[in-house]
C-alpha cells in the first residue's frame, strides 16, 4: 500500500515537474521579459508532435516513425518549438502587449487545429501512441519506473533552472529587465528591445516545446485534447501564484498548482456520482480561479514574489515599503 | 545596414571638428511644427547652453538629436557622420548619449546595476556567450563593475549601490542617469535640465559634476531655465523660440538680447 502511494507520488511530481518546465518557458517571456504569451499550448503540442513524430517506431498509416532516441526527440522538440516562437515572435513581437496576447492565443488555436486536421502526420483525433517511455524496460515495476522517472525529469528541471538562473543574473537578463523597466531608456542606452524580446520569445518557446517532448513520453501517448487553451491557463495560473519573475516560484507554483488539480480531480471522482463527473470536472478549473484569486488579494506578487538581480534581493522588505508608500 | 561612410574632404563636419551637428531641421506633428530649420553645433570639448521658453522645442532637438524621433526633414551629423536614419539605439554608438528631462531610472533594479546597464559592447549581453565563455564575460562584468562604482563615487551615490532606484529622490536619480550615461563613455552628452527640481546643496554638485567631465574633453549640451547655472557653466548659448534659433553669443549677450526678452515676456504675458 505504501509503496503504491510512493509511486503515485512519483508520478504526480514528475507530471508536476514537466509543468514546471513549461512555466520556467513562461518565466523567461513573461516574468523576466514582459512578452504577454497566451499561447503557451501551441509550443507545447509543437515539441510533444515533434518528438513523437522523430522516436515512435514506424506506422503504415501515419507519416514519420523515425525510431530515433528519446533524446534526439526532446533536442527536435525544442529546436521545432524555437522555431515556431521564433517565426511568430518576429512577426508579432513589435506589438503592444494587448495584441500580443490575441496573436498568440490565435497562433494556439490554429496549431491545436492543425494537430487535429493534419491526420496523415498527427493521427488526427485519435492522438499518436507508443510513445517510448524513458526507462521504458523498468516499465514491470511501477516503483522503480516511477521514481527513475522522476529522477530524470527532475535532473531536466534543475538543468534548466540552473542555465536559466545562469542567464537571467548575466548582463544578458540585466538587459531583458532594464527593457522591461523602461523602454525607451534603455534604447538610449543602445540596447535593442527588439532583438532582446525575440530572443526571450525564442528561448520560452523552446522551453515549452521541451516540457510538451519530456511530457509526452512520460505518458507515452498526446491527443489533440491536451493542448487545449485549458492548458495555457494552467501555466499561467502556476506562474502567478508560485510567482512571476522567480523561477524557483514558476517550479513551486507548477507543483502546487498541480497538486491542487489532482486533489480536486480526486475529490471530484469520490464525491460526485458517475453519470455528474464529466460536467463536474469543470469543478476543477474554479478551483484553480479562486485560487488564483486568492494569491492575487493576499500575495499579488505570488508565493515567493521576484526574486531580485543579485544585490538588490535583499533590500526587498525596504522597497516593499516603498512600494506600499507609493501607492 | 549601410557601411560607415568614410570621411570626405568636403566634409564641413570634421572640418570644425564638430561632435554634433543639427543642420537646418524641421519637425512637424500633424500640423504643429515644433522645430522649423534649426541648425547648432557642438565643437568638441565645448559647453553649450540651450535656452528658451517653454514650447521652444528644446527637447523636441534633444529627441530628434538623440534619435527618438526622426526629423521631417535636415540632417544630424554625429562625429562627422550623417545619423539622420540611424535608430537611437545605433546614435550612443556613434558616441552621443542623452538624459532625460524627467528621469528614466529602472525603478525595480539597484543603483549599480542601473549603471552597470549603461555599459557598451558587453559580450555577456549576447546570449549565447554567457554559456560559451562564461570566464570573459566574468571578467568584463568585473571591470564593468569597478568602473560603475568609480563613477557613482563621482556622483556622490556609492552608498546607494545596492538600494533599489526607486529609492532615490528626484535630484539622486539626475545624478543616477549621469553615472548611467558616462558609463557608455560618450563623447558628447547632451543633459536635459539637470537643475530642474533639484534642492541647491545638490545642485551644486551637479554642478560641479558637469564641470568635472566638460574638463575631462566631454562635450556637453545643456537644456537649462536656470540663467545662473548657464552662465556659470556655458562659455555660449543659443536660444530659441518657437522651433528656431534665436541669439547665439556669450550668455551674457544673449540674456541681454531684446529678441530673447521679449520672446520670454511674450511667453509669459
Amino acid at each position: 500500500m505504501s509503496l503504491d502511494i510512493l509511486a503515485y507520488g512519483a508520478f504526480f511530481l514528475t507530471m508536476a515537474l514537466t509543468y514546471a518546465i513549461m512555466c520556467l518557458g513562461l518565466n523567461i517571456q513573461w516574468g523576466q521579459t514582459g512578452l504577454f504569451n497566451v499561447g503557451i499550448a501551441a509550443f507545447v503540442a509543437i515539441g510533444a508532435y515533434v518528438s513523437a513524430i522523430l522516436t515512435t517506431p514506424e506506422t503504415p498509416d501515419r507519416f514519420g516513425g523515425f525510431d530515433l532516441p528519446i533524446v534526439v526527440g526532446w533536442l527536435g522538440a525544442s529546436i521545432a518549438a524555437g522555431l515556431a516562437a521564433w517565426l511568430v515572435g518576429a512577426l508579432t513581437i513589435r506589438l503592444r502587449s494587448d495584441y500580443l496576447a490575441i496573436a498568440t492565443f490565435g497562433v494556439a488555436v490554429s496549431v491545436q487545429l492543425c494537430v487535429l486536421n493534419i491526420q496523415p502526420l498527427t493521427g488526427g483525433a485519435f492522438g499518436v501512441g507508443f510513445i517510448p517511455r524513458p526507462f521504458g524496460s523498468l516499465a514491470g515495476n511501477p516503483l522503480t519506473f516511477s521514481l527513475a522517472n522522476l529522477a530524470l525529469t527532475a535532473c531536466v528541471v534543475l538543468g534548466l533552472y540552473l542555465a536559466l538562473e545562469h542567464l537571467t543574473k548575466s548582463p544578458w537578463g540585466r538587459v531583458l529587465r532594464a527593457i522591461r523597466e523602461d523602454e525607451v531608456a534603455a534604447q538610449a542606452l543602445g540596447k535593442r528591445p527588439i532583438r532582446f524580446r525575440l530572443q526571450a520569445f525564442t528561448i520560452g518557446g523552446a522551453i515549452m516545446g521541451l516540457a510538451g517532448a519530456v511530457q509526452g513520453h512520460f505518458i507515452g501517448f498526446i491527443a489533440p485534447d491536451n493542448y487545449l487553451p485549458i492548458l495555457t491557463f494552467q501555466v499561467w495560473a502556476m506562474l502567478i501564484v508560485g510567482g512571476s519573475g522567480n523561477n524557483r516560484g514558476a517550479i513551486l507554483g507548477a507543483v502546487l498548482v498541480w497538486g491542487l488539480w489532482a486533489l480536486t480531480a480526486a475529490a471530484v471522482s469520490a464525491f460526485v456520482p458517475p453519470e455528474q463527473q464529466a460536467r463536474a470536472s469543470s469543478l476543477q478549473i474554479v478551483a484553480i480561479g479562486v485560487g488564483l484569486c486568492l494569491i492575487l488579494l493576499l500575495r499579488p506578487r505570488g508565493i515567493l514574489g521576484e526574486g531580485r538581480s543579485s544585490i538588490a534581493g535583499r533590500f526587498k522588505p525596504k522597497s516593499k515599503a516603498q512600494q506600499k508608500f507609493k501607492e | 545596414m549601410p557601411l560607415p561612410k568614410t570621411d570626405t574632404a568636403e566634409n564641413p563636419a570634421s572640418a570644425r571638428t564638430a561632435v554634433v551637428e543639427a543642420r537646418n531641421l524641421v519637425k512637424r506633428f500633424q500640423g504643429m511644427t515644433a522645430v522649423s530649420d534649426m541648425s547648432l553645433t557642438l565643437s568638441a570639448g565645448e559647453m553649450v547652453g540651450l535656452i528658451g521658453p517653454n514650447g521652444a522645442g528644446k527637447t523636441t532637438l534633444f529627441n530628434l538629436i538623440a534619435g527618438s524621433l526622426k526629423p521631417t526633414s535636415g540632417e544630424i551629423w554625429i562625429g562627422g557622420r550623417d545619423v539622420s536614419q540611424d535608430s537611437p539605439e545605433k546614435r550612443i554608438t556613434r558616441g552621443v548619449g542623452r538624459t532625460f528631462q524627467i528621469p528614466r531610472p529602472f525603478l525595480d533594479m539597484s543603483v549599480l546595476d542601473n549603471v552597470l546597464a549603461g555599459a557598451q559592447a558587453q559580450d555577456g549581453e549576447k546570449l549565447f556567450a554567457n554559456f560559451l565563455r562564461p570566464g570573459h564575460v566574468r571578467r568584463q562584468e568585473q571591470a564593468a563593475r569597478e568602473k560603475a562604482r568609480a563613477l557613482l563615487d563621482f556622483v556622490t551615490l556609492s552608498g546607494l549601490e545596492s538600494q533599489p532606484a526607486k529609492v532615490l529622490s528626484g535630484g539622486q536619480r539626475k545624478l543616477l542617469e549621469l553615472a548611467r550615461i558616462l558609463m557608455a563613455d560618450p563623447q558628447a552628452i547632451l543633459l536635459d535640465e539637470p537643475a530642474a527640481g533639484v534642492n541647491p546643496a545638490l545642485l551644486e554638485t551637479i554642478m560641479k559634476r558637469v564641470i568635472a567631465l566638460n574638463a575631462q574633453g566631454k562635450s556637453i549640451l545643456l537644456i537649462e531655465h536656470n540663467m545662473d547655472m548657464v552662465s556659470r557653466l556655458c562659455s555660449r548659448v543659443v536660444a530659441m523660440a518657437q522651433g528656431k534659433p534665436l541669439a547665439e553669443g556669450t550668455p551674457a549677450d544673449v540674456a541681454a538680447d531684446p529678441a530673447v526678452i521679449e520672446a520670454y515676456l511674450g511667453g509669459a504675458a
